[in-house]
């Protein structure tokens, strides 16, 4: 450290700067890939920050199943069947509030002020970065699902009906994610985010079909589980896992989707490039 | 002249900045210089008005002017979680190049920048110095055509302070053209080529180092009396040899002028020691910027830079 002034007079002549010509700009998807690469990095560099995205999944699938299945369903075996659906959503859909912290730190410390001078597509930032959060919702549903099987989830419909159960969990956590995602750009701080982000996650994944048949509730409460998307999310996984019928749930779930991709993705984009 | 980098400000005032020099924006915490800077680099866009740079909008050519400039800003624009190294990867591998191109890139920057040792460890290890080092090999990845840098030694201790001066010198050495803003005269003083003085986000003043200083006039003549009851004379054989205004500091044994005759600071001193005034010290000074700063805004720098805080 002591001899970087010297070092530098005595190079004077050789410039730090680069001569040869300016690269060819990257393209959108290479711009997207790099900053998906960088959320990597990060959960290389802080594997706390997948803390929640393990130990959540675990604790609701192992703690749910063995306090309330006595208590609900009778037995704890017959509990999980209707349960791990619902605990795969709700893991799921926590992780997801985690894009919007994650946004807003890096939007508030300065990292975002280089990205948004570089002279690349600008949206490759936010989707490099949902890129990294997809492969966290993968090990968080991954995880419920391997642990439910060990403990003796056996869903009517098979792998397929799994593979189909967690593709619709996703489909709905990543259009679920630009929702955060604006709500991470208006934010001050990331801890607002993830305070504001409880607010609505826990009415909406409690007060819904996740632990309970809602006709065991008061009717008031029914009638709001019954409209509550997260409950047909919930169905509709059940359904494609346990091969019943899915009726509308699906159709809804990606209609619902399509519309919060609809309208969040471009408020996102448009948030994040007029941000001052 | 196809070099020569133009900055139209959004108060219509027109910066040109030659190739490879050093200009100085400075002003008070406040005043507008981040952002000025921000607005330029396409990182705010102006309510009203534009402003081009290299014959490009602003706004409507953002990213041509993206293409063609760097932003350093306030505060360190690097992550944190990641090394070193990785941040200089990520930045190359976003301006185009390619894998084995960024790996030569990183490893030339971090080697030039004395932080070859510290690349593998997370910046959030870095001390200030360093991050600020990092941060501006980040900016050079690919030469810019115009280098911002918002206040590159705020906060900086004085050995970091000196390296980052001699990066920037050798920066613009090597032909790239560097804007900073700084809220240091000194900094001003001693790195730009060319200084515009802003105060309430208007230009209020623009030239060399001296030729601000020429706008001032002279320089401060001021003695240091032995016996404080010999001030009142004292300034009245001042007053009269020099002719101008005498100022008494508050501890009765000072006294200075603003002065632009050195001849007649020579005759002063001379009939001080006439009437028996005994001097414990003098001294003439040189304008300061400071002096400059206080000519210009009618308010002393240093207050300024005390009062601020809450600059955008």
């Amino acid at each position: 450290m002591k001899s970087y002034l010297l070092e530098s007079k005595s190079r004077r002549t050789s410039s730090v700067l680069a001569t040869e010509p300016r690269p060819p700009r990257p393209n959108a998807l290479t711009a997207s890939v790099v900053f998906g690469l960088r959320a990597v990095l990060k959960i290389k560099h802080v594997p706390q920050q997948l803390g929640d995205v393990i130990g959540v999944p675990i604790v609701f699938t192992v703690m749910f199943t063995y306090l309330f299945g006595g208590a609900i369903a009778g037995s704890t075996s017959t509990y999980l069947q209707y349960l791990l659906p619902g605990t795969l959503v709700l893991a799921v859909l926590l992780v997801t509030m985690y894009t919007g912290a994650t946004l807003n730190s890096d939007v508030t410390q300065g990292v975002s002020d280089r990205f948004r001078t570089l002279p690349i597509w600008r949206p490759a930032f936010l989707i490099g970065g949902m890129l990294g959060d997809v492969g966290r919702y993968l090990i968080a549903s991954g995880l419920v699902v391997g642990i439910g099987l060990l403990i003796g989830f056996r869903p009517g419909a098979g792998w397929l009906g799994i593979v189909q159960g967690l593709g619709l969990v996703l489909v709905f956590a990543f259009s679920l994610s630009w929702v955060w995602s604006s709500l991470g750009l208006v934010m001050p701080n990331p801890t607002s985010v993830m305070s504001t982000g409880f607010l609505v996650f826990f009415p909406l994944t409690f007060a819904s079909n996740v632990y309970i048949d809602p006709a065991t509730t008061p009717p008031w409460l029914a009638s709001f589980i019954e409209h509550n998307p997260v409950s047909h999310l919930v169905t509709a996984v059940r359904g494609l896992m346990h091969g019943t019928g899915v009726g509308g749930d699906v159709a809804y779930v990606l209609v619902a989707s399509a519309i919060l991709i609809g309208v969040f993705a471009p408020l996102t984009f448009r948030l994040y490039h007029t941000r001052t | 002249m196809k070099n020569f980098g133009e900055v139209r400000a959004v108060d219509g005032v027109d910066l040109a900045i030659p190739a490879g020099s050093i200009h100085a924006m400075l002003g008070p915490n406040g005043a507008g210089k981040s952002t000025t800077v921000r607005l330029l680099a396409t990182l705010l866009s102006p309510d009203d008005g534009s402003a081009r740079i290299f014959g490009h909008d602003i706004v409507m050519e953002a990213e041509a002017v993206r293409a063609r400039v760097s932003l350093t800003g306030q505060f360190a624009s690097l992550d944190e979680d990641l090394t070193g190294w990785e941040n200089l990867i990520l930045i190359s591998r976003l301006l185009g190049h390619t894998r084995s191109q960024a790996r030569k890139r990183a490893a030339d920057l971090l080697n030039e920048f004395g932080l070859s040792e510290a690349a593998g460890r997370q910046v959030r290890k870095y001390s200030g110095g360093m991050r600020r080092r990092l941060d501006i090999a980040a900016s050079i990845v690919v030469t810019p055509d115009l280098m911002f840098l918002d206040e590159p030694t705020t906060g900086l201790d004085p050995s970091s302070r000196n390296q980052v001066w001699e990066m920037i010198r050798t920066i613009a050495e090597g032909g790239a053209t560097v804007l900073l803003t700084t809220q240091y005269l000194d900094e001003a003083d001693r790195l730009a080529d060319g200084i515009t003085v802003i105060d309430n986000g208007r230009v209020v003043a623009e030239g060399t180092s001296s030729e601000l200083k020429a706008l001032v006039g002279g320089g401060t003549f001021q003695v240091r009396l032995r016996h404080s009851k010999q001030q009142t004379v004292a300034g009245e054989i001042l007053s009269s040899t020099l002719g101008v205004p005498i100022r008494a500091e508050l501890d009765r044994l000072a006294l200075s002028a603003s002065v632009s005759d050195s001849v007649a600071v020579t005759h002063a001193l001379a009939d001080l020691s006439r009437s028996g005034v005994e001097l414990a010290d003098f001294a003439l000074a040189r304008p300061s910027l400071d002096e400059v700063f206080l000519a210009l805004t009618g308010k002393p720098a240093e207050s300024y830079a005390r009062s601020g805080g809450d600059e955008v």
